[in-house]
């Protein structure tokens, strides 16, 4: 942030104030829909308005009562372990073929390694729609339709890609002769894996399956056409809750979200720093 | 030069080609033969196939013909981590993510040997270049010197008796640089391993090798002994690329008695050296090196024949004079003469008669 230098224009003077402003706007168009539940869902009332009690805020208009029916109805449960069944399991799915995938796509020496990159990447440009829609059609063929492991499969074909961005570009900064030293003193390429490109890269898978978590943890449209009523999970279950039963129950449920990807990313993001500033590899 | 068949050969090549692409050849027809022990440097300008042939050997490049034998056996088909070579790479490819001692302990547990063995060999490499006390850093908090010596300690860990190092002094300043050239010869040979060391350095190559190879164009241009290759270079690209040297072109007159009468080119005669020319007519390089000019006419040979030179510049160097002349239209002729007490100091514009001894002064290939 440097100060305005003294031979600063007027136009230049301008800039310099309404870039703040628009910046503010961004911040402020992305952070306070999210920011606006969180009193909300502390609400006295099953009503999704401030109440006049909760602007002069006075105790009698806050209340758990949405947090608890979260925790007792047994269709938020369910739903609840529902994602915690299938978003790990994805995650494990994602970040086992997408790092295998990074580093067979950074040898040299793969034919059509750009095209191949391109299909695996896919998911995440082709519109949500059309690949759920895609996979509705195929997995009914195989029997995959409206089970665990589809769901599973079809969570993990949306996080590999993130995970093959992440691990990539950490590749893009790894050294060869690393490979070629540990072979060179008799390891084999599994033990080369496992002992030296693993743990060099790991910061990159973290962050790859972090984010194939939150992919999966998030997901609605897929799963409401792959999975069947025994797969329902908790975005699908704030999804009917807003269409059928107008409860500011998603509300909590939101707010715990919040919280837990707030928490998640933090967790993650102070391990990775630490492994690379154990590893040396930060500047810092 | 060893025979190919020799049966003490520990390193062999034999005719070996490398092409990466299927139709330039890197590497053409490589023959070399190392016996235990030696000290062996690849020299040559960049692009010359010294780096290919070390890859080669260690298993990262598979040749496109030929054979290559370790200890007799051929290993061409051998993976590299089952050929138990050591090798110092150029940025010393330490692992980042362990500590040095760690690092050491690295190939001795792929070895699946036991943990108190194992610290002990480790302990004793560390000692061995002076880094024992460094067993819990991890390789950022060390400088480039002292990395050096820990990636040549894991390079001989393990005890292998072949040990390659690919320009492993390149990254350090000049004085760390012939500080770790004295010690790593000194390992070497204490040790009783054999080295192929590959560098671009001719100081280096000459001052730690037992035999230099010369590389330039995918071939071994020479393969001696340090001191004949340079004092008797085999051809004109070996005579350029070792040490300092001044060329002469001209025309064979005639060879008499092991010694050939070059006619240079502005119709000087001088007496050489038949190195790489047989008949009267060819055409010919003459290589001398620039401190057996000699230019006192009371130490000339009787009878020798000198050229005429103008001196064009004189620069005092402390130890040596170096004295840029003209002489046979060539203006980069340079002698060095040692800063001795009766030692005459040359002036610009002199006009001086130089000459040598016939065996000092080489008529090579043009």
């Amino acid at each position: 942030m440097s100060a305005l230098p003294p031979y600063a224009t007027t136009g230049q003077r301008a800039w310099y104030y309404s870039f703040r402003v628009i910046c503010g706007l961004v911040f402020f168009f992305l952070i306070a829909p999210i920011v606006v539940i969180i009193p909300l869902s502390f609400n006295a009332q099953d009503f999704f308005t401030f109440t006049p009690e909760m602007l002069r805020l006075d105790p009698e208009g806050y209340s758990l009562k949405h947090y608890r029916d979260f925790f007792s109805n047994d269709s938020w449960q369910s739903a609840m372990w529902n994602s915690l069944k299938i978003a790990p399991m994805a995650t494990i799915v994602s970040v086992t073929f997408g790092t295998l995938a990074a580093i067979g796509l950074s040898q040299p020496h793969v034919p059509f390694r750009r095209a191949i990159m391109a299909i695996l990447i896919s998911p995440m440009i082709v519109p949500l729609i059309i690949s759920a829609a895609g996979m509705y059609f195929f997995y009914s063929r195989i029997g995959l339709q409206g089970t665990y492991v589809g769901v599973v499969l079809a969570h993990a074909a949306l996080g590999i890609p993130f995970v093959i961005i992440t691990v990539t570009a950490t590749l893009v900064g790894f050294d060869r002769s690393l490979t070629r030293a540990a072979a060179n003193m008799g390891a084999d390429p599994v033990t080369t894996f496992f002992r030296v490109q693993m743990p060099l890269i790991l910061p990159g898978v973290i962050s790859g399956g972090l984010f194939a978590f939150i992919t999966s943890f998030d997901e609605v449209v897929v799963v409401l056409f792959v999975g069947s009523a025994g797969q329902k999970t908790l975005p699908w279950q704030m999804f009917i809750g807003l269409r059928e039963q107008i409860s500011p129950t998603i509300l909590a449920v939101a707010t715990l979200l919040v919280a837990i990807s707030i928490m998640l990313l933090a967790t993650v993001e102070m391990l990775r720093r630490r492994s690379e500033r154990l590893r040396g590899m930060s500047p810092s | 030069m060893a025979d190919a068949s020799n049966v003490d050969a520990f390193v062999e090549f034999e005719r070996v080609q490398k092409s990466y692409d299927g139709e330039n050849l890197v590497v053409k027809d490589l023959n070399l033969t190392m016996p235990k022990g030696e000290f062996l440097t690849m020299l040559g300008p960049s692009g010359s196939g010294k780096t290919t042939c070390l890859m080669m050997l260690a298993g990262f490049e598979t040749a496109t013909h030929g054979d290559i034998r370790l200890g007799g056996t051929s290993i061409n088909n051998i993976p590299p981590h089952k050929r138990g070579i050591g090798m110092v790479f150029q940025n010393y490819a330490l692992f980042p993510h362990m500590t040095i001692a760690e690092n050491l302990s690295f190939p001795l547990e792929v070895r699946k040997m036991g943990k108190s063995e194992r610290e002990a060999k480790v302990k004793r490499a560390l000692d061995m270049v002076e880094m024992g006390a460094f067993g819990g850093r991890r390789p950022s908090q060390l400088s480039g010197g002292q990395q050096q010596r820990v990636a040549l300690a894991r390079a001989l860990v393990f005890e292998p008796e072949l040990v390659l190092m690919d320009e492993p002094l390149g990254a350090l300043d000049k004085q760390l640089r012939e500080k770790m050239q004295f010690e790593i010869t000194h390992l070497a040979h204490s040790l009783g391993i054999t080295v192929v060391y590959v560098t671009h350095d001719q100081t280096e190559a000459l001052t730690m090798s037992d035999r230099v190879a010369v590389f330039d164009d995918g071939r071994i241009q020479q393969i001696a002994p340090p001191d004949q290759l340079y004092e008797s270079p085999d051809n004109s690209f070996v005579a350029q690329f070792i040490g300092e040297n001044n060329t002469l072109e001209g025309t064979v007159k005639e060879i008499n008695n092991g010694i050939a009468l070059v006619q240079l080119d502005d119709g000087e005669l001088i007496d050489c050296k038949p190195v790489n020319v047989s008949r009267p007519g060819e055409r010919t390089r003459v290589s001398i090196r620039p401190e057996r000019v000699e230019y006192n006419k009371e130490r000339l040979q009787e009878g020798v024949h000198t050229l005429k030179a103008e001196v064009l510049e004189f620069i005092y160097m402390g130890d040596i004079f170096r004295t840029r002349l003209r002489v046979a239209g060539n203006d980069e002729f340079i002698i060095k003469t040692r800063n001795a007490p009766d030692q005459v100091r040359l002036q610009p514009g002199q006009q001086i008669e130089i000459g040598w001894l016939p065996e000092d002064c080489r008529a090579l290939d043009a």
